[in-house]
């Protein structure tokens, strides 16, 4: 038995197989010495190559939509196109090898593509290179990366979105990484398919993948490589707790969230993808507090359309329904970068160029979002939010905007609801200026992690930090009850986004602030419910 | 041979999924077929000539079909034109 330690960022346990997830590493290619076998692996590897693409072809339907999806339509042609094949055999036939030569045409294939006088063809450069990339991995077996059957624990230096949107999440049962923060990607992932997951863990993957058992407990942050008898028994003991207490908890589903005194509360779920909505209605959300816009743009190349925002947005107000869905307008910048948008880098992100003041610099970006949203507004009941607003010109400017964009699509004859627009508090500025932004808000809901970061001054992606970095810190309780107590006032409702939405020790607090809504992770709303309705407060 | 001109009304233009649709549509038949486009022309079997020519919406294509079912592809991808792009 070997064990370690990471940092938890869903209580469970998880004990099963586990795989290694490791970036593709290529070999060099090398010539064969014989055309006709070069040219048989070329074949084989383009074979292989569409499989693994019609494969990414469903699930990108499913999850993205057809237009999405059509991307990858498109990159397995490619693997057919007469051009591309007749330009590799040529390079083969006068002796390069099979993985090089499916590159160099691949990457002569983009520069044409690259050099046209169109924005979106241009963007279709990066899907040719990518799929002949595929094939070169193919060629030179690097991508050692193959799924069991069944259920599984994924090991990993750290995933990106692009690479946990090919993953099948139903049959994963934990995630570990050796690097992320609790507010990566993964991390976030991992609380709405409720699955105990740790970073910054201080694993060897090459011992995981030699490891027959593998078991994680997300609730002291310990893995273990072939745990012995008497932890395995243990853990599984734990487990075993951990399902009656679920069970338990099914007493609550359908029920109001009201404690005995009779205040009344709202348990939204926090979400990334449209898929997630499924996540929320099974948790038994009874609304989306938080829709992160974000996700719909990263792990691509280039800005979603507003077609494919609509479909996105659409699809969720019509799994949740007549409940509220809190939509975020995109918040990129700081931790979530994505090259295509062309933004500088910056000393000192956190501070910098993100949320809405990229949307208030870049209408090409906000515009088409807010057509999205006010479009699928026809199909829900959809709300507004905005990130990072420090001052009530930018609520004011935004507001303004979003009022334009919907008289503009009225007058195109296409169908909208009134969007209560809201404002996330987030920065001190905000939340002094409660009383002020209030007038001009429909609802507040406050984005707990950022506000702890920016009021004390300390960078949660620090893990050196962690011991500063305290959400229970007076001044954030102070500001925390100053907010509910401006919205109380003004008549407008104030809910919890962060983390501390979840925070047992907090909820009674926050239900005395005067706080109505809480947002979180699909699988604590259950055990939340419980707290609240056996509350006195 | 047969051809016919058809005025591009799709917002975007021939791009990638209409593409694909087209190139897949024209593999049926047996006959050599041509989009000839205000950027040059290409072979309607091959998808990233196809998608090259950078066709927007408002260009004038130009499809001709050469061969033994020239009189079916034209008239079939006539149709397709109308109803995809």
């Amino acid at each position: 038995m070997k064990q370690g330690y990471g940092l938890p960022v869903f209580p469970g346990v998880a004990i099963g197989n586990a795989v290694v997830y490791r970036k593709a590493q290529r070999k060099t290619a090398v010539f064969s010495g014989d055309f006709a076998i070069e040219q048989a692996k070329f074949d084989d590897a383009c074979k292989e190559a569409k499989e693994q693409l019609s494969k990414i072809y469903e699930k990108a339907k499913e999850e993205l939509g057809e237009e999405q999806a059509a991307i990858v339509e498109v990159q397995m042609l490619m693997l057919d196109d007469l051009d591309y094949l007749e330009s590799v055999a040529s390079e083969i036939a006068s002796g390069v090898a099979a993985a090089t030569a499916a590159l160099e045409c691949g990457e002569m294939m983009a520069q044409v593509f690259a050099n046209l006088d169109d924005e979106y063809m241009r963007g279709r450069a990066a899907d040719i290179r990518d799929v002949s990339q595929r094939v070169a991995n193919i060629l030179c077996c690097t991508d050692g990366f193959s799924l069991p059957d069944g259920y599984f624990i994924l090991v990993a230096e750290d995933l990106a979105p692009s690479e946990t949107i090919q993953l099948p999440r139903e049959r994963i049962l934990a995630f570990v990484t050796q690097k992320g923060s609790s507010s990566s990607h993964t991390a976030i992932l991992a609380r709405t398919l409720n699955i105990p997951s740790l970073v910054q863990s201080d694993i060897c993957l090459d011992e995981v993948s030699k490891c027959d058992v593998f078991a994680v407990d997300g609730f002291t942050g310990n893995w273990y490589i072939d745990p012995d008898e008497d932890t395995l028994s243990a853990l599984k003991k734990k487990q075993a707790e951990v399902q009656v207490d679920k069970e338990a908890l099914e007493v609550y589903r359908g029920k109001k969230s009201i404690t005995k005194t009779g205040k009344e509360v709202l348990l939204c779920a926090n979400i990334g993808c449209p898929k997630d909505a499924e996540a929320a209605v099974a948790g038994d959300a009874q609304g989306i507090g938080l829709m992160r816009s974000e996700f719909l743009y990263l792990g691509r190349d280039n800005l979603p359309t507003e077609e494919e925002l609509f479909e996105a947005y659409k699809k969720v107000a019509e799994i949740m329904g007549d409940k509220p869905v809190v939509i975020r307008t995109l918040d990129i910048g700081a931790d979530k970068q994505v090259s295509y948008m062309g933004l500088d880098k910056e000393e000192n992100p956190a501070l910098g160029l993100r949320g809405l003041r990229i949307c208030l610099t870049r209408e090409d970006i906000f515009r088409p979002q807010l057509r999205a949203i006010y479009r699928a507004s026809a199909y829900g009941n959809l709300n507004i939010m905005f990130p990072m607003v420090a001052s009530v010109w930018e609520l004011q400017e935004s507001k303004a905007l979003c009022d334009e964009i919907r008289k503009e699509l009225q007058s195109e004859g296409i169908p909208t609801k009134d969007v209560p627009i809201g404002v996330m508090i987030e920065t001190p500025a905000a939340a002094v200026l409660a009383h002020e932004l209030a007038k001009e808000a429909a609802f507040f809901s406050v984005g707990t992690n950022d506000l702890t970061q920016y009021t004390l001054a300390v960078d949660r992606q620090n893990a050196k930090l962690d011991k500063f970095y305290d959400p229970y810190h007076p001044a954030i309780t102070a500001l925390l009850s100053h907010i509910a107590k401006a919205a109380n006032e003004a008549g407008i409702w104030a809910g919890i986004c962060g983390e501390l939405g979840a925070d047992a020790k907090m909820t009674e607090k926050f239900l005395q602030m005067g706080y109505t809504e809480l947002s979180m992770a699909p699988g604590r709303i259950l055990e939340t419910r419980k707290l609240i309705c056996e509350s006195e407060v | 041979m047969k051809e016919f001109s058809y005025k591009i009304k799709d917002a975007m233009g021939i791009h990638a999924r209409p593409a694909g649709l087209l190139v897949k549509a024209a593999g049926d038949y047996q006959s050599a077929i041509t989009i000839v486009a205000p950027n040059g022309k290409a072979d309607a079997k091959r998808i990233m000539a196809v998608m090259r020519l950078a066709v927007k919406q408002g260009n004038t294509v130009t499809v001709t079909c050469e061969g033994a079912d020239e009189e079916k592809a034209c008239a079939e991808l006539q149709a397709f034109f109308e109803a995809n792009l």
